[in-house]
């Protein structure tokens, strides 16, 4: 069996010929509201895509439940869309297995940090090498809106309908302490920023988080375009050492009248776990390998169990 | 011991950290080199010092397929184990204790007591372990056998640790030998010889080598008893044999990461007991959704919910039967043995990848964790290998660039046009071939939301409900013909004319059913037994033949409510006139059954709940 991918190497290399942005689009348009703030994420994933001479065969993206999780459908690549926060789960079992694809999860704060949680933390800290974009609205935009994990505290919502009690979560100082080893914020109005973000993510080697304010127009009237477009300050203008840890956690935790975008944490040439992973030594793709065990292999085994 | 054949039964009690898996292991090596077939049962508790562990190791001419009903020669590592055995010692036994520590109380008639003195024979030696090796030499003199062989074993087990704990271990074996020569009257009769040497192993190590054979290249899992022996084989033999292991944070993303592997074209399987199959479960429909084959196996122990942790039962088959939400396909099937298990899992493997659907092996303790001699020839570890439609390669010309005009394409919906690859193809078996990712020109999205037969969500079309039922009767109909795949069960024993009952089983009962049946003709009753393996699909029409032509049916299950009984009914329409029950932890032994079959045929009760003697 042979499973023909381009090695990651080549992500360097353009393909014969260039693509266009509209060659990463899916069978069917988005269905997202009008406005929503997940249609900037996926044209500059697309635009990424480009920019990086990728081919659609050579993708995997991965994706949970919710509004953002239907990414997969509306990107022209192979795809998955997966259950309610499981993406990273599923994903770093795919990417170990055929460590030959680029590998995409694309996802909700709700899927990502509540549901999926126990994930994040684990794939974060294994390095797994695949670039992880979440859509973050501070909401549950699928189920109609619902307090998520990232929504302030006194959002009200749905669900808190007289101010939520609980304290958001930071998933930009979460992923750090988390071990992962690319850590970035983006918002969706500003695509350009975004795509240099994400090409920088899928250059890297190992677990790369960009949390994106994504705005969810129709459920969180909190978080709105204007909301972010007069804070958001790029960490890139400030001079910031995205090898600074604690540089990075201060700045990840302002959140008032200035709200940080940009690279935040790198730890560049960090074995991924793919890297550490000595049957991955020789041989291949597990996926592409020949099945089954040599006799030679079967016979020491039950020589053990005599 | 019966006088036709060789059958005795060695138990070695005392408490956790007392070493018991050594002496064990080296019994069984000694045995399975001189050809014996064994059957061991460890019964012990969820915690590593102190408690009561109770080895049960019986050793024939012939195949031994459960612990049996006797003991013939007890060890006692500890006090404990005497008081809580020795009362169960017939006529013609022996008992091998410490004399220096231990006091036997009162033997039955006939009972012959072995009092070793530990430190005398040790001269004193500190470390506690030692009184085991002694154990074992003054074993193989009251069974008669050389020396020689012992030495043999004792110097390959502890060679890892140095020719000077060899030496220590052979010498302390020698002075148990030698003192029981002088001081112990030795068994009356000689361990035969079983011809070509045996191989031992446990059903872990088979469903682990099973999954290895099949192909598996990526197995992962999170530690829980009685599954865990399947990740620590496969840990042990990953790099030799190029498998990938994980142990993953919970059994959510054991399943979930068992899926990605299998949809990019590994093999892959996960191992789990109840409480973490309950976790995986909507995974499990997942995997039905997307339709990607992946194997879960389920190792029993009782419950509900953490339950007895090291103890057995048949109590998940309703869980297993109701893992995930929908109507959708999957296999079940429940090993009987640990070869069986071995032979089941490349057979799943090929059921799986031929109907791109998820498959469940229901295993339990008693199976898993039980040790079982085995043919090594018997171990075929290169078997047909078949993983049905999938497609590997690039069709000439043909990629994933959409070319001409974006337009309304079936939906009713803009989009760009595809490759015109239908991963979900409505074929007329329901079977849609699979791209692997990474494959050009087959770049195509899976979906656990309904979807068409391109993959695109029925849902991002206001839920079209001619598509939804297209789709789920496509996938219905891969499993419209699929009894035919499988083996139907069968009835041994008694001939059908004769039998007064027919015993009916499912998976790990299949060996103390079978011995069950063997006495009871002995005994003049006649029998016959109808083990059941698959549980999804069922041969309903096969066991429906059975219950036809039975006089009477008795169900045997190791699980308070009568889990199988309530399924056959619930398939067949079939109801049992009798069960024999037992949901105490312990397995059963063979004299449970038949007293189970003669109280039923005395009308006593309708459900026999054998009596636990030994408490372990
Ligand atoms: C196990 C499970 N629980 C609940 C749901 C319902 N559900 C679907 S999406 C969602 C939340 C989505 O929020 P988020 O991940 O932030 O995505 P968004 O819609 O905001 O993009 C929930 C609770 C589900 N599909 N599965
Ligand atoms: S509900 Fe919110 S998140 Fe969902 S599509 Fe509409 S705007 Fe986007
Ligand atoms: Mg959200």
């Amino acid at each position: 069996m042979s499973v023909e991918t381009v090695p990651r190497e080549a992500v360097e290399e353009k393909p014969a010929t260039p693509l266009k942005a509209k060659d990463f689009k899916g069978k069917v348009d988005p269905d997202w509201c009008p406005g929503c703030g997940d249609f900037g994420v996926l044209s500059s994933l697309q635009r990424a895509c480009v920019n990086l001479g990728l081919r659609p065969h050579e993708i995997l993206t991965i994706s949970g439940i919710g509004c953002s999780s239907n990414f997969p459908g509306f990107f022209n690549s192979y795809g998955m869309h997966t259950l309610h926060g499981r993406a990273l789960a599923v994903a770093t079992g795919a990417q170990m297995a055929n460590h030959e694809l680029t590998v995409f999860v694309t996802g909700g704060d709700g899927d990502g940090y509540g549901i999926g949680g126990n994930h994040f933390t684990h794939t974060a800290r294994r390095n797994v090498d695949l670039t992880y974009i979440v859509m973050d609205n501070q909401i549950y935009g699928l189920t109609t809106g619902q307090v998520s994990p990232t929504s302030s505290i006194e959002m009200k919502t749905k669900s808190t309908p007289f101010g939520s009690v609980e304290s958001p979560i930071n998933p930009i100082t979460a992923a750090i302490m988390n071990g992962a080893t690319f850590v970035a914020r983006a918002f969706s109005g500003d695509a350009r920023h975004l795509t240099g973000l994400i090409e920088q993510a899928v250059r890297h080697r190992g677990f790369a988080l960009i949390d994106v304010f994504s705005p969810c127009v129709t459920f969180n009237k909190d978080n709105d375009y204007p909301f972010f477009k007069q804070r958001v300050k790029k960490l890139e203008d400030e001079g910031h050492d995205p090898g600074d840890w604690k540089a990075a956690c201060e700045k990840a935790l302002i959140w008032g009248d200035e709200i940080y975008t940009g690279l935040f944490f790198q730890k560049p040439d960090t074995p991924t776990l793919g890297d550490r992973e000595p049957v991955l030594d020789e041989g291949g793709s597990m996926a592409g390998r020949e099945l089954g065990i040599t006799p030679g292999q079967s016979d020491r085994i039950i020589k053990r169990m005599m | 011991m019966s006088s036709e054949r060789f059958d005795f039964a060695i138990a070695i009690g005392g408490a956790a950290g007392q070493g018991i898996a050594t002496p064990g292991n080296v019994l069984a090596r000694i045995f399975i080199r001189r050809g014996l077939h064994l059957n061991a049962y460890n019964a012990y508790q969820s915690i590593i010092r102190g408690g009561h562990i109770f080895l049960t190791m019986r050793i024939s001419d012939r195949p031994v397929h459960n612990h049996g009903d006797k003991l013939d020669l007890l060890v006692c590592l500890n006090q404990d184990t005497m008081d809580r055995h020795l009362g169960l010692m017939g006529p013609g036994t022996r008992v091998i204790y410490n004399g220096d520590t231990i006091t036997p109380g009162s033997p039955g008639d006939g009972v012959h007591l072995c009092p070793l003195p530990i430190g005398e024979l040790t001269d004193n030696n500190r470390n506690k372990l030692v009184q085991n090796t002694v154990a074992l030499g003054t074993i193989l003199n009251l069974l008669g056998m050389d020396f020689q062989i012992l030495e043999e074993i004792i110097t390959m087990q502890f060679q890892r640790k140095g020719q000077e704990v060899v030496d220590e271990n052979v010498g302390v074996a020698r002075a148990g030998f030698d003192y029981a020569a002088e001081h112990f009257e030795h068994f009356n009769l000689a361990v035969p010889s079983g011809g070509k040497p045996l191989a031992v192993w446990t059903g872990n190590d088979a469903l682990a080598m099973g999954g290895a054979s099949a192909g598996v290249k990526f197995y992962c899992a999170y530690p829980m008893s009685p599954s865990t022996g399947v990740l620590h084989w496969m840990a042990q033999n990953a790099r030799e044999l190029g498998i990938m292991v994980r142990q993953v944070e919970d059994e959510i993303g054991v399943a979930n990461m068992a899926i990605g592997a299998a949809h990019v074209g590994c093999r892959s399987m996960c191992a789990t007991s109840g409480g973490g199959f309950a976790l995986m479960t909507e995974a499990v429909g997942s995997a039905a959704m997307l339709e990607i084959p992946v194997v879960f196996i389920d190792v029993q122990r009782a419950g509900p919910s953490t339950g007895v942790p090291t103890k057995t039962e048949q109590g998940d088959l309703w869980q297993i039967l109701g893992a995930s939400q929908g109507d959708f396909e999957r296999f079940i099937v429940a090993p009987t043995d640990a070869l069986d298990a071995f032979n089941t899992m490349p057979e799943l493997f090929n059921l799986v990848d031929h109907f791109q659907c998820p498959g469940i092996v229901i295993s339990d303790l008693l199976i898993s964790e039980g040790t079982f001699s085995v043919d090594p020839e018997a171990i075929d570890m290169q078997p047909e290998i078949d993983r049905g439609e999938l497609i590997t390669e690039s069709r000439n010309g043909v990629s994933d660039i959409p070319t001409g005009s974006q337009e309304a394409n079936g939906h009713g919906l803009i989009g760009a046009p595809s490759n015109g690859y239908l991963r979900y193809e409505n074929t007329d078996s329901g079977i849609s071939p699979r791209a692997l990712p990474g494959v050009e020109g087959y770049a195509h999205v899976v979906a656990t939301d309904e979807h068409d037969e391109d993959g695109v969500l029925v849902s991002d079309e206001f839920t079209n409900p001619h598509k939804r039922r297209k789709m789920v009767e496509k996938r219905a109909r891969k499993f419209k013909d699929v009894a035919r795949r499988i083996e139907p069960p069968t009835l041994s024993g008694a001939d059908a004319a004769d039998a007064e009952i027919t015993l009916i089983g499912w998976g790990s009962t299949h060996g103390v059913i079978r011995e069950a049946v063997e006495i009871l003709n002995r005994d003049g009753i006649a029998v016959n037994h109808l083990p059941v393996k698959w549980i999804v699909p069922l041969h309903a029409e096969a066991i429906a033949e059975v219950f036809a032509s039975a006089k009477r049916t008795v169900i045997v299950e190791n699980n308070h409510s009568g889990q199988f009984h309530r399924y056959l009914r619930g398939e067949t329409g079939l109801t049992a006139e009798g069960h024999i029950r037992k949901y105490d932890g312990e397995p059963f032994m063979p004299h449970h059954i038949v007293d189970g079959v003669k109280e039923l045929l005395a009308g006593q009760t309708d459900i026999f709940v054998p009596y636990q003697e030994v408490i372990v």
